[in-house]
């Protein structure tokens, strides 16, 4: 196991990860994959679009398609009245939300000490996760972005 | 490469392309000075600059021909075979140039003897002995007409070199002269002569990023003093300046919005100017990416010319309208189709000069190609004086490509049975040329043109000519839309569709009424089908049918114009007209058929765009259906069930109904009784040059004295058997479940239909009636003497009582399974199977997911996986391969899923063998 070199400020070996929470549940985001983080507002549904997309809104004068993540991942919809947000991402020159709970902090991670997908895992969760962190309080699910967003219609529908 | 070469190069493309369309000119007016003048002096410039750029091979052979271009000044008779020689030297000269590009500047190693030769015999009579060509005009920018000495006698016909250069200087004078003044100083020193120009190599680089420092192309275009008032843009800026206008617009929008509703501030009449600045900008900018539609037309004088004298007829080419402007963007889309329509109007349209003689017209045909602006779009029409569209013959075709049946045709008008020739696979010549008929064929025509939001129509008249008549939009990128709202949504539809508002309202003329829950629109004395635009997407509220637009009392429709189908659209409310600026939807949503994109309004939210065509299809799609059921359907539909079934329904032997899938049946048929005879005990009929045999569907059914049979011809390699019944009933489309299994034998089960009970005969049981090998035969056809294993996987009982037995009788060994869950857990104990077939639409676990699983499971290595799905769109087709399966088949297709089981079983046989 390599430790990591703090004098070099950001380790080769070390990822940085924006923490989202979603139903309860930590997940982290690779911090070079995330664009931004906004409120949604304004959202305007588009009709037969997967289940799992929640519309399109304009953000900055972009015009971006926000995933709604509880459905995505298959947790009920949120019943409290907290304000939702949003983890802006470029992906393939398209602007993307997902719609998350609540953002919290940054932290760096050795990347030797993530772990792969647990056998059991959900296979809807398998399909967007890319391994765990076990940190001291509790788990943190990484969730790949680029699968995510390359999930396929009939998985956003279900 | 040298940025003098390649400007060379784009130049001479360019001049060449000229020459082309002028010389075909000429050849009908060989009087025409001005035209030959032009010509000339083109290729005179293409000369110059050979010698200038030191292109010993390009200069001579531009030169021969100039020289014999010469000679038709001094009034020599044109004939074809002269200009045919010049073509296709300036053929060859395109070929050097394409070698050119690719050499870096090297001129190709070989002789143009084969083409100088004889343009020297055409312009000297006898061959002349090989000359050097003039030495390259280096003397041009002096500017004095010094006297010429020639080391030999001026050759017969020869320019003599003051003249040719008097020709050039004309031809170069839009060169500005102080050319090299206007280049960055500091980055070459000013080089006064011409010949420095060569080797100043980095000024041309600060040339090509500042185009507008120079006046001029340098070289001179050639084409009048008008192009040296234009320069060169690269593409990629001007789309670049197009994106950032539509986002200024859209910000202008939207601060108009914000001024809007803050009343009177000091902002208004700042912003008033800026938006007057930004719709001439918009405009402005707009106009760059504008070309004449010429710019499109230019080498078909040429193609028409060549294929004149291929198909040995005589055409005559008219253009008008070649200045009408249209967006860049869409030029380059439609002159493929249009190239291709032009070709088809000059091998199939127009007869032989013979064939013309003997109706009576004058002998060279005539294409007439025009366009004008109409509205916010533009029409092209590409008109012949032919022979016409045959119907007799389109509709034989249509009747054997089984586009429709013939009681269909008796109906149709011959405007529609024209429209056959837009189907795929329809080709209307009787034999392939090597013209046309390579494969694309008008459907692809107008598929192109469907994309740009265009539509295509066509007139025709036997033995008079057929026209077509495309009309496009101006520009893909601003539209002009409609906002309206329905259940609480907003959606902007293109202006290019609608036809007209109308009003609903129970006081007012107009209202909705029913024909058996199908809601109508009586409007001038037309119905017009009507659908309401949140049923269409889904997003009615689920108790439905109670809004006041449902009942008929208030709302508006839309009335939408798309291809020859017109149908209303009900909205609950119309909102404006606004400029919008179409973007495109993120990946996600692209497969969305009913969108065209989104874009963002004036007040900040963004708006989907309506895609006319994507409603047309949705609307003939929910035709047979009450509207009322379709939201009904599209839920159950998004949760992964059911599926819509296209049944034929009949009464034989008894009042209650009997069914059978559509896309079984291959025709209907009332057969006169009389026809019908007797063999070996059987009845059966002579049908289409064989015998057919007939088949009761069972001894209840009426036998017939006199008048006519209806007839269920069912075909399969090559064979048919008709199934006697009492009545044809109606062809439905409704979801359906075989709700009880029968054990009669002929029937699958019953389910309800209509609200009515009804059986669903099992076709696998008649067959074998008519011909005792019906199977047998296929099985031997199929060289395959061992049953191959198959897994069926549907959720759809019907579907499994309906696929299971007709698979099983081809051949195969069938097992089935309703839901993919199970049918993994069947492999996860070990089964195997030689192919799989399977559902798309599931629960719990579709087929893509399905397939995917099977994908990833080394085991299952080359098992062919088949998809059978109602939904056979591109986008379905396209992540089903994706997702790895072999192939993907409508549902009900069976011909089809046969031809893929065979395909790939055998495939695999093969591979184990």
């Amino acid at each position: 196991m390599t430790k990591p070199i703090e004098a070099a400020g950001k380790p080769a070996d070390t990822i940085q990860y924006v923490t989202v929470r979603i139903a309860g549940q930590l997940f982290g985001l690779p911090i070079l994959s995330v664009h931004d983080v906004f409120m949604p507002e304004r959202t305007t549904r588009v009709p037969r679009a997967p289940r799992a997309v929640e519309g399109v809104l304009n953000l900055r004068g972009r015009i971006v398609t926000t995933i709604n993540m509880r459905r995505l991942l298959d947790f009920p919809d949120a019943t409290d009245t907290l304000q939702p947000m949003a983890v802006g991402i470029d992906y393939k020159g398209e602007s993307y939300g997902l719609i998350i709970d609540t953002v919290g902090e940054v932290l760096a991670l050795d990347s030797s000490t993530r772990e792969p997908n647990p056998m059991n895992l959900d296979p809807r969760w398998a399909q967007v996760a890319d391994g765990i962190h076990r940190l001291d309080s509790e788990l943190m699910v990484i969730l790949d972005v680029e699968r995510v967003l390359s999930l396929r219609q009939g998985a956003m529908a279900a | 490469m040298d940025d003098l070469l390649r400007e060379f190069l784009t130049e001479t493309n360019e001049n060449i392309d000229v020459v082309d369309v002028e010389l075909v000119k000429f050849e009908r007016d060989p009087n025409n000075a001005q035209v030959l003048d032009n010509i000339f002096r083109l290729v005179h410039t293409i000369k110059g600059t050979c010698g200038f750029l030191g292109l010993p091979r390009l200069g001579a052979l531009a030169h021969a021909a100039e020289t014999l271009m010469g000679k038709f000044r001094e009034g020599a008779p044109v004939t074809t075979e002269a200009v045919g020689l010049i073509l296709r030297t300036i053929d060859r000269v395109k070929e050097l140039l394409v070698e050119l590009e690719n050499n870096v500047g090297q001129e190709p190693v070989g002789t143009d003897d084969d083409l100088i030769a004889p343009l020297e015999a055409l312009a000297f009579g006898p061959p002349a002995p090989p000359e050097p060509a003039p030495a390259p005009q280096r003397k041009v920018s002096v500017g004095t007409l010094s006297d010429q000495v020639l080391e030999r006698e001026l050759l017969p016909g020869e320019d003599s070199l003051d003249e040719i250069e008097r020709a050039f200087r004309e031809a170069e004078a839009e060169v500005p002269r102080p050319k090299p003044v206007t280049k960055p100083a500091a980055k070459a020193p000013p080089a006064p002569e011409v010949e420095t120009k060569t080797e100043a190599k980095p000024a041309p680089k600060a040339e090509a990023k500042a185009p507008v420092a120079e006046g001029d192309e340098q070289g001179g275009s050639g084409k009048g003093s008008v192009s040296s008032q234009s320069l060169r843009v690269n593409v990629d800026t001007l789309e670049k300046l197009m994106t950032m206008v539509s986002e200024l617009v859209l910000t202008r929008n939207q601060l108009m919005e914000i001024a809007r509703r803050q009343g009177d501030t000091e902002f208004k009449v700042p912003l008033q100017r800026l938006s007057n600045v930004t719709a001439e900008l918009q405009e402005g900018v707009m106009k760059t990416r504008m070309q004449p539609i010429g710019n499109a037309w230019q080498k078909l004088p040429r193609i028409v010319r060549d294929l004149a004298q291929e198909l040995g007829k005589q055409i005559d080419l008219e253009m008008v309208g070649a200045e009408t402007e249209l967006d860049r963007q869409i030029l380059d889309l439609i002159k493929d189709p249009l190239t291709h329509m032009v070709r088809n109007s000059a091998d199939h349209g127009l007869e032989t000069s013979e064939g013309r003689r003997a109706a009576g017209k004058p002998e060279r045909g005539k294409i007439r190609l025009s366009a004008y602006h109409e509205g916010g779009h533009i029409i092209i029409e590409i008109a012949d004086d032919g022979r016409g569209l045959d119907v007799a013959r389109i509709r034989a075709k249509a009747l054997e490509n089984g586009l429709a049946t013939e009681a269909e045709l008796e109906k149709m008008s011959e405007a529609q049975i024209h429209k056959f020739i837009f189907h795929a696979g329809f080709s209307t010549a009787a034999k392939i040329t090597s013209v046309s008929g390579r494969g694309v064929g008008m459907d692809v025509v107008r598929n192109n043109i469907e994309i740009i939001g265009g539509t295509i129509d066509v007139r025709s008249v036997l033995g008079r000519g057929t026209t077509f008549v495309i009309k496009i939009p101006l520009t893909l990128a601003i539209v002009s839309a409609l906002i309206v709202e329905a259940a609480g949504d907003r959606f902007a539809i293109p202006q290019l569709a609608v036809m007209e508002l109308v009003r609903v309202h129970h006081k007012s003329g107009h209202r909705i009424e029913r024909i058996k829950n199908t809601p109508v629109l009586r409007l001038r004395n037309k119905l017009l089908p009507v659908i309401p635009l949140a049923e269409l997407l889904g997003t009615a509220e689920p108790e439905g049918g109670a809004s006041g637009v449902e009942q008929g009392e208030q709302g508006f429709i839309v009335v939408m114009q798309v291809g020859n189908q017109t149908f209303g659209i009900v909205v609950d409310a119309v909102f404006h007209t606004e400029e919008i600026v179409v973007k495109p939807m993120s990946t996600l949503l692209r497969h969305l058929s009913m969108f065209s994109g989104n874009t963002i309004l004036g007040d900040g939210s963004v708006i989907m765009i309506i895609d006319p065509n994507g409603i047309a299809q949705a609307v003939a799609h929910s035709a047979t259906l009450g509207s009322g059921e379709v939201a009904g359907i599209d839920a159950e539909r998004a949760a992964g069930k059911g599926n819509t079934v296209a049944l034929l329904l009949f009464r034989a032997g008894g009042a209650e109904p009997k069914a059978v899938p559509l896309s079984l049946v291959t025709r209907l048929e009332e057969l006169p009784v009389e026809k019908i005879e007797r063999a070996t005990g059987r009845q059966v009929v002579q049908y289409r040059g064989s015998l057919m045999p007939l088949v009761p569907v069972n001894e209840r059914i009426e036998q017939r004295e006199g008048g006519t049979q209806p007839v269920l011809v069912f075909s399969d390699s090559g064979r048919s058997v008709g199934l006697m019944v009492d009545e044809i009933i109606d062809i439905v489309e409704e979801q359906f479940e075989v709700t009880l299994a029968s054990e009669m034998p002929g029937i699958l089960g019953s389910g309800v239909v209509r609200g009515q009970t009804t059986e669903i005969i099992d076709i696998a049981h008649y067959l074998p009636m008519g011909f005792k090998d019906w199977f047998h035969r296929r099985g031997a056809m199929q060289g395959a003497p061992e049953r191959r294993s198959l897994l069926l996987v549907d959720d759809s009982a019907f579907f499994r009582n309906m696929l299971g037995p007709a698979l099983k009788a081809a051949g195969y060994d069938v097992t089935l399974s309703d839901s993919a869950v199970a049918a993994l857990q069947l492999f996860e104990r070990g089964a195997m199977f030689d192919v799989v077939v399977t559902d798309i639409e599931m629960p719990h676990m579709d087929g893509f997911e399905f397939a995917g699983h099977l994908r990833r499971d080394p085991r299952m290595e080359g098992l062919p996986i088949i998809a059978l799905s109602g939904l056979c769109t591109p986008e379905a087709i396209e992540r089903g391969r994706s997702v790895g399966f072999s192939d993907y088949i409508a549902k009900f297709d069976k011909p089809g899923l046969l031809e893929a089981l065979k395909e790939f079983a055998g495939i695999q046989q093969e591979v184990a063998a």
